[in-house]
């Protein structure tokens, strides 16, 4: 019995367990300081599914050996075009949303052509680069925001030129997928279409790993010299891994703009990189691997934690603005703890 | 001089690495002003030998040796490579060290610096000494002098070409003033004739001047013309102790490769190679860092077993990464008639050529993957099998995959839990049993097999030339196997081409004699084809 014990603990992984229990001490915690924990809960399943796509674009880029894809801003922003156009075109509801993803993708799945040619010449350092492709992308579109030809009432300033910094979403698409086919047991509601979402996402992710193309860009990953020895392109599989990854996070950022209510330009997406390696890296995931299960654990906890330490952490210690201040401390420590585990643990 | 006293003298040196004997009681004496030739193939024990003279860490952190070993009479005992400095023993590298953007000066005088006062130093103390350059730059003058080379001792390392390196190398060592042993790693691998002619004499004149000197070579050739004495490891023994007047090359290279043969593979009538050409190869040249290819023409025959030896670094191991296109090569190779397109290992894979990479860990096997996975995927990506196809869409069929490797694994008779087991826990058989499985998925009609057998236990190892014998004889397989281990290459092969320097050196029969291998992995047949071709022309 305690072997088997043993066994079932190293397949879970300790780091993951003492963040469960951290955050089943929390939820606890919020019980007996009478937070309301059936809002708490559905506000972390929201959140789950609103970041579960953005987290999910980790996987392509880990498993093609890009490692951890910092560079996330650069998908994120080729998603906001995708929608800003759908507004554009004025489209409400699920065709806006619907559409505003089929506009992202080939935008996202060009810019990830390059970005991925980019991170072909500079294998060996692919995750200081992305984080600065990253941090680039978003300096540079911020120009981009200044001058981009839109003529909506609801993207532009009213006064003066270029665009708003955040969008509103309300009269358009906000919340078109929670609120699709939602239901509420005992206080908590599902958002049952966000969730539905993101779990396609998941499973035509799993489906393409099964694919010839798919275990390709995975053996490029574990083992790239093995990968060109068995006749594998490897530079062509590591852009294919790049290019699913930019387009995982075009198409992350709108489900998680139609849930958040609004699209945030300019500087918002700078660090949403950060947040989404977090999340995968506490799932399980290290710079090496990743799985599909790692995405979905790694999401739940990364914003259960951020959801119900807050209000905890506010009812403990009730000064003016420490929210925020404790705010950036959590969601910052758990991901210097995530990075800590870049290397997955190692042998 | 050549009558001096013991230098150095080693008795009963052992040494085990995880339970594996190495050396095996080696005597060794070096008498002053003697130079020692020091002779065997890879493995016989000669770097750990060195490792224990020079107090290498690795010795130390596995358990230290058995056996003492006496500096002129004195027993010592050393710990460290700064003992062994402070003891006069001094060690000329194969690889250079020495620090490009200095001078030569700079350079033999690192850590040793001549220094004098200047003012600061008068007030803040030793440590703001200036250099002496005037003297520094004498003394290095006087060590390039004693060993006759004519280099600007003001002149940067960078750029100099690597002969002068070596003898850089060498003055920094002499100009030590203690310095009583010299050694001499392989110092000639990697300099042209002439430069190794110089070397050869400046070993001579350290000699006269008193130091003893242990040269260790794989060139038969250098041993005779300036070794007083020679010794012979094989094995982690000492096989014999000759004096250079008492020997002559045959006998050295007889000793040096000399082992029994169990010859595995039946001298059977029915054997007939007569089929013609499957391969032929012409001119290849590989650039595989440390095991480059400079020119390679072989004729591979159908349905034979090709062993490829030689010593390491001489370019056997290029070969066959070559033909598979994992390093960049040049040259032509035509298979079945058909001209091969070389650098691509998709167009190799393509045309049923298979390859067992020498580098099992780092390129034959995906070691966080399950062995179903490894067996099948290139048979997959290559030949598209073990997929089902839904328009644009692939899937991977999991019942395919798992028959096959099921089948596999009892074929070969893996040892495992089961075909999910990742390969990294499977022991060396094992995993190359996984390698070959792979390798025989893609149903090749020639197999490339490079050291089958290393790192993988004396049982296993049966094992594995057992299968390659029967994948041989049973299927028709062209097999060329590549390795280091003579004697396995012996057990099964029908021919053993030696590749020495990036070039065949020769082909020999499985029944050859032991003097002709050795002379031919000392390259010393092309040598003195080549000198008798000087001297014609």
């Amino acid at each position: 019995m305690p072997k088997k014990l043993q066994e079932t603990i190293n397949r879970i992984g300790i780091p993951r367990l003492i963040i469960t229990a951290f955050f089943i001490f929390l939820c606890i915690l919020a019980v007996l300081l009478g937070l309301p924990i059936g809002s708490l809960i559905s506000d972390t399943l929201v959140r789950t599914g609103m970041n579960g796509v953005l987290v999910l674009a980790m996987v392509p880029g880990i498993l093609c050996g890009i490692g951890l894809n910092f560079g996330l801003p650069l998908g994120i922003v080729c998603g906001l075009i995708g929608g800003l156009i759908s507004i554009e075109m004025n489209l409400t509801g699920l065709k806006a949303f619907s559409v505003a993803v089929l506009i992202s993708v080939p935008i996202s799945a060009v810019v990830g052509y390059f970005y991925g040619m980019l991170l072909n010449k500079v294998k060996g350092s692919e995750m200081m680069v992305s984080t600065y492709v990253g941090f680039s992308a978003v300096s540079l579109m911020c120009i981009g925001w200044l001058v981009m030809p839109f003529n909506s009432p609801e993207i532009k300033w009213p006064i003066g030129k270029g665009l708003r910094t955040t969008i509103t979403l309300t009269s358009r698409y906000a919340k078109v997928l929670d609120n699709l086919f939602s239901f509420s047991i005992g206080g908590i509601v599902f958002p049952t279409g966000l969730l539905a979402f993101f779990l396609i996402c998941c499973f035509i992710m799993w489906r393409f790993l099964r694919s010839r193309a798919g275990i390709a860009m995975k053996a490029v990953g574990d083992n790239p010299v093995f990968a060109s020895a068995s006749g594998i392109n490897v530079n062509k599989s590591r852009i294919i891994g790049t290019m699913l990854s930019t387009i995982l996070g075009a198409v992350g950022i709108i489900a998680y703009a139609q849930s958040f209510g609004f699209y945030q330009l300019y500087q918002a997406p700078m660090m949403m990189g950060f947040a989404a390696v977090a999340a995968v890296l506490i799932g399980g995931a290290s710079a090496k691997n990743a799985k599909i299960s790692h995405v979905i654990l790694g999401t739940f906890l990364f914003q259960g934690l951020l959801t119900v330490a807050l209000p905890v952490a506010n009812k403990i210690v009730t000064e003016g603005n420490l929210a925020e201040v404790l705010r950036i401390i959590v969601s910052n420590g758990i991901i210097l703890y995530a990075l800590t585990k870049v290397g997955g643990g190692g042998e | 001089m050549k009558n001096g006293a013991n230098i150095l003298q080693m008795k009963n040196i052992e040494k085990e690495y995880f339970g594996n004997k190495v050396l095996k009681g080696i005597n060794l004496s070096v008498r002053a002003g003697e130079i020692h030739a020091l002779l065997g193939e890879n493995g016989a024990g000669k770097s750990t030998l060195m490792n224990i003279l020079f107090g290498m860490p690795v010795i130390h952190s596995t358990g230290g040796y058995k056996g003492e070993f006496l500096i002129e009479g004195r027993k010592v005992d050393i710990k460290s490579p700064k003992d062994a400095m402070n003891e006069g023993i001094g060690m000329v590298h194969q690889e250079f060290m020495l620090v490009p953007g200095f001078t030569v000066t700079e350079n033999i005088k690192l850590n040793r610096e001549i220094l004098k006062h200047n003012l600061l130093s008068r007030v803040f103390g030793e440590n703001l000494k200036s250099l002496d350059y005037e003297n520094m730059n004498k003394d290095a003058r006087k060590a390039l002098n004693t060993i006759g080379i004519n280099i600007e001792e003001w002149a940067t390392i960078a750029g100099m070409p690597v002969g002068y390196m070596q003898f850089v190398e060498i003055a920094r060592e002499i100009d030590k003033s203690n310095v009583k042993l010299l050694v001499f790693d392989e110092p000639t691998a990697v300099l042209t004739e002439s430069e190794a002619k110089t070397l050869l004499s400046a070993m001579k004149k350290l000699a006269d001047s008193g130091i003893a000197i242990i040269f260790i070579t794989h060139r038969l050739d250098e041993v005779m013309s300036v070794a007083d004495s020679i010794t012979i490891l094989r094995d982690g023994e000492v096989v014999a102790t000759r004096d250079k007047k008492d020997t002559n090359v045959m006998e050295l290279a007889e000793l040096m490769v000399g082992r029994k043969i169990e010859r595995i593979a039946k001298s059977d009538g029915k054997r007939n190679l007569s089929k013609g050409n499957i391969m032929t190869i012409k001119n290849l040249k590989v650039q595989m860092p440390g095991e480059e290819v400079k020119g390679v023409n072989l004729e591979i025959k159908e349905g034979e077993i090709l062993g490829i030896g030689g010593l390491a670094g001489q370019g056997k191991i290029g070969i066959a990464n070559g033909i598979m296109g994992l390093y960049n090569s040049d040259g032509e190779v035509i298979f079945r008639g058909k001209k091969l397109k070389l650098n691509s290992p998709e167009e190799s894979l393509n045309n049923g050529i298979a390859f067992v990479s020498e580098d099992r860990r780092g390129v034959g096997l995906l070691l966080d993957t399950s062995i179903e996975e490894n067996i099948t995927i290139t048979a997959m990506q290559i030949k598209k099998k073990f997929i089902k196809n839904y328009f644009l869409f692939t899937q991977l069929s999991k019942s395919e995959m798992r028959q096959h490797s099921l089948k596999m694994i009892k074929e070969l008779d893996i040892r495992c839990r089961g075909p999910q087991q990742v390969t990294r826990r499977l022991s060396g058989g094992n995993q190359q049993k996984v390698c070959i499985a792979r390798a025989l998925t893609m149903e090749p009609e020639i197999l490339f097999v490079s050291e089958p057998t290393r790192g993988i236990d004396i049982g296993a190892k049966k094992l594995v030339l057992d299968l390659l014998l029967k994948l041989n004889r049973e299927k028709g397989m062209t097999i060329i196997m590549t390795s280091s281990e003579l004697g396995e290459l012996r057990a099964i092969c029908d021919r053993i081409a030696i590749v020495s320097e990036g070039r065949i050196e020769g082909i020999l029969k499985p029944e050859d004699s032991d003097a002709e291998f050795g002379l031919m992995m000392a390259g010393h047949y092309s040598k003195l084809r080549n000198r008798e071709g000087l001297e014609d022309a």
